[in-house]
């Protein structure tokens, strides 16, 4: 019996010694290529990448199947994806230990919209999305630590600490939340188009928002009005397949939501595949900018539940949210490419991992030490006004003191 | 109370619009005082003003003991002496120039769209048409398309438009073709547009104007008789502000478009037609001001909008009787302007409110709070409170009559408050 397994584990031994053997002589190779990672980072010749997942288009045509990066990009994607990833995860277990309260939606499985948006837009295209917003405040410049603060309702939040999870706001990035009302702000999005298309300022806006929210009467309103005027915004249905409990083929009759713009031409994008949505929003962008409304159907996947309320495994079974972070996890994906491209190495990937994994860390104990909001906070911001006056209720009660 | 022996009673006194003399021969006192009540009340540019007997079952009369009948309580002096009423500070008599209240809005707009390039108007019928009270008319011709926008019939989306747009920097003003209407935009009221300034911690500011005609009409239907501000008014971070004259009109407008905050400007689908002579110089009214109408030492009656003019109504009888009531449009009716109030109330130490909300939660409600709790001490007699009945405003013109607070029941309450 012990010899049995002194064979095994003999075995198992030299199994490990020949890996590691053919593990240095297959780092050989890699090594003497002419990329480290330094370079790597840095690298910008364009390279070309097939994308994997054809285009459904609706009263237009598809953009090319080849989509042009650089290794810079593709390491950045893996770098900002896998911090999202990480800062999700954190908030997770910040929620679960009662730092975070309140609503909590996640946004991992995902990130590969915000990154792939991100990269084909600047900061004068403005962003409005609607609860599930930390990771496109990350993307519009916010940082861990801001966000880690909100979340925990601190000073140093970026909306103060009187926001929460849903208000996240960015205003000299152009990004305007951060709603809590399922749908509402996608007239808000045809708004912010209105006033490009007003000022005359060259940019166009991503109005996004979920399955469940393509449901609401109010975005048809928006997409109405964007077509009647050629405002140039660009309506993203975040398709996650769930609407909180609820399945897309239970909740719409028409589950092809890039179509349901009907006159507006939309395109249907694989959602975990980042340069797939970077095409698809640089071919948006182009025609919102000369002709006028576009819709983009993401195909995307969240492993958490709706919120941290939801267990997320009601509706859904384990081995569908497993098989899809198998085969369709956006980080693995750009992982694959990298390596297969012989960009990074393993050893470099891990060095991100680790640099992202500490980076929020760091994040969530300094928001762990930043102070409550003072109490006459409270009050402040309710209006604008100067001189003094923060808040003045019907009986015109002006506090300026410490509530009891 | 049985609701059709009330109906009894309320149709028993009550006169018929066209013939004032037909009903009423029961009595040969009421048929009196109806003659006498048809030549009494002048009539208000540009609306009739009926005239209305009500029974003792009337249910504000109820607060303050049972209305006499009129054959025996009111005594209505026929030539009743016109009272001087100071409008707050308005242009003297020879300068100036006259317009109706829907011009002066107009003429505040167009200053306003003149002097600042991201002022722009978001509504129905607002560009083409001109606006369906006017308002808007011949703006489209000056300023173009964009900035008179003509929406579809979306109210929560075209008023959410207007906040994504007012958040990226332009000054919108959306115009609710009838108030009740934004009642489709209340979300976007009131979790965009109150609560964005706060819940982004300060970075966006809202400087949009809601505004719209409201209140009851000439027989619109209860959906069209519309009431908002009393559910508008718990609303954190809007502004509420009601005019009543021309000349407030042009300048709470004014004041409303150049307000950092949001702000919700309610106009009356019947003082549309006021006349006023106004200044020809700019002239900008500070929002959360009260105006004083009247001066007076007897009774501080608080009213806006069109109940202003039934005040000044029945301060033109209460006068002929020996009264001396002072009169205040409020004009704000968030936040309350609690200093003029005050000063008001520490003198005559009685307050009447006459509103045209609805009783319950009305903004009568709350300013009746908020005075008993800042001047308590002041008071001699219970707070009136003469508001509109808590029903649905019904299309019959004598039922409609009788959801709104009329002339004589101001005149009565005031009568019932300054025996105190």
């Amino acid at each position: 019996m012990a010899s049995q397994l002194l064979r095994r584990a003999g075995k198992l031994i030299n199994v490990s010694a020949s890996a590691t053997k053919n593990l240095a002589s297959s780092l050989a190779p890699i090594s003497q290529a002419n990329r480290s990672f330094a370079s790597a980072a840095e690298d910008t010749n364009p390279i070309t990448i097939e994308i994997a997942v054809p285009y459904k288009a609706h009263k237009c045509e598809p953009p090319s199947l080849l989509a042009t990066t650089t290794p810079q990009e593709l390491v950045q994607f893996f770098k900002t994806m896998f911090l999202m990833r990480r800062m999700e995860i954190a908030a997770d277990s910040l929620y679960k230990s009662k730092f975070i309260r309140g609503f909590c939606h996640l946004y991992d499985g995902q990130e590969a919209v915000c990154v792939g948006m991100e990269a084909a837009l600047t900061k004068t295209d403005c962003i409005v999305t609607a609860y599930r917003d930390h990771c496109i405040h990350l993307g519009r410049g916010g940082t861990v630590k801001e966000i880690m603060s909100e979340l925990m309702g601190r000073k140093d939040g970026c909306s103060l600490g009187k926001g929460g999870s849903m208000h996240m706001y960015k205003k000299e990035n152009n990004f305007y939340g951060g709603n809590g009302i399922v749908g509402a702000q996608t007239p808000l999005g045809a708004g912010l188009a209105f006033a490009q298309k007003y000022s005359k300022v060259e940019g166009v806006t991503l109005a996004m928002y979920g399955d469940g929210a393509a449901n609401q009467g109010q975005l048809f309103e928006a997409m109405n009005i964007a077509a009647l005027w050629d405002l140039p915004v660009i309506f993203v249905c975040e398709n996650n397949h769930y609407g909180m409990g609820t399945a897309e083929w239970r909740s719409a009759k028409s589950p092809e939501y890039y179509r349901r713009g009907d006159y507006v031409p939309g395109l249907k994008v694989d959602g975990m595949d980042a340069l797939a949505v970077k095409q698809a929003v640089k071919y948006a962008k182009e025609y919102a900018l000369t002709k006028g409304a576009f819709v983009l159907e993401m195909d995307t996947y969240r492993y958490h539940g709706h919120s941290m309320s939801d267990p997320g495994s009601t509706y859904r079974t384990r081995d569908e949210i497993s098989g899809v972070r198998q085969e369709r996890d956006p980080i693995e994906r750009i992982r694959k490419l990298l390596l297969a491209k012989e960009i990074v190495t393993v050893a470099d990937l891990k060095n991100m991992e680790k640099e992202a994994k500490k980076e929020v860390d760091d994040a969530v104990a300094q928001a762990k030490e930043s102070p409550q909001p003072d109490p006459s906070e409270l009050l402040s911001h309710i209006y604008v006004k100067g001189l003094g006056t923060e808040v003045f209720g019907p009986d015109r009660k002006e506090f300026t003191a410490v509530l009891p | 109370m049985e609701s059709t022996a009330l109906l009894q009673k309320l149709t028993a006194g009550m006169a018929f619009r066209g013939n004032p003399a037909t009903l009423l021969s029961s009595s040969s006192a009421s048929s009196h005082f109806a003659r006498v009540q048809a030549s009494a009340w002048p009539i208000m540019q540009g609306s009739r003003l009926r005239r209305l007997n009500v029974e003792a079952t009337d249910l504000n009369a109820n607060a303050f003991g049972t209305m006499p009948h009129s054959s025996t309580g009111l005594k209505i002096i026929t030539k009743a002496v016109a009272v001087k009423t100071e409008r707050g500070s308005t242009a003297t008599a020879q300068q100036g120039h006259e317009l109706l209240l829907f011009e002066a809005l107009r003429e505040g707009l167009d200053e306003e769209m003149e002097r600042d390039p991201t002022v722009c108007v978001i509504g129905e019928d607002v560009g083409h048409y001109g606006g369906s009270y006017k308002v808007t008319k011949g703006m489209a011709e000056k300023y173009g398309d964009l900035r008179l926008l003509d929406t579809p019939i979306a109210e929560n989306s075209f008023t959410g438009m207007a906040i994504g747009a007012a958040m990226s920097g332009l000054r919108p003003i959306v115009e609710g073709m009838n108030m009740g209407f934004l009642l489709l935009a209340f979300n976007q009221i009131a979790n965009n547009c109150g609560m964005l300034h706060y819940t982004s911690g300060g970075q966006f500011t809202i400087p949009i104007v809601i505004r719209g005609p409201g209140g009851v009409g000439r027989q619109l239907g209860a959906e069209h008789s519309q009431r908002l501000e009393s559910y508008f008014q718990s609303v954190p971070g809007l502004q509420m502000v009601a005019c009543s004259t021309p000349y407030n009109a042009k300048g709470l407008m004014k004041a409303a478009i150049r307000s950092e905050n949001p702000v919700i400007l309610f106009e009356h689908v019947l003082l549309y037609n006021l006349k006023e002579r106004i200044p020809d110089e700019e002239y900008v009214l500070c929002l959360e001001e009260a105006e004083l109408v009247r001066p007076g030492e007897d009774i501080t009656i608080l009213t806006y909008s069109r109940m202003r003019h039934h005040v000044l109504q029945a301060v033109k009888t209460l006068v002929s009787k020996g009264y001396d009531p002072e009169v205040i449009d409020i004009r704000s009716l968030k936040p309350f302007d609690l200093f003029t109030i005050g000063n008001s109330v520490k003198k005559t130490h009685k307050v009447l409110i006459v509103e045209e909300c609805m009783r319950t939660g009305g903004i009568g409600a709350s300013l009746r709070a908020a005075i008993m709790e800042n001047f308590f001490d002041e008071l001699d007699a219970p707070i009136g409170c003469l508001s509109s009945q808590d029903v649905p405003t019904p299309y019959a013109g004598p039922l409609e009559d009788l959801t709104v607070v009329q002339p004589p029941q101001i005149v009565f309450a005031v009568e019932q408050l300054c025996k105190h």
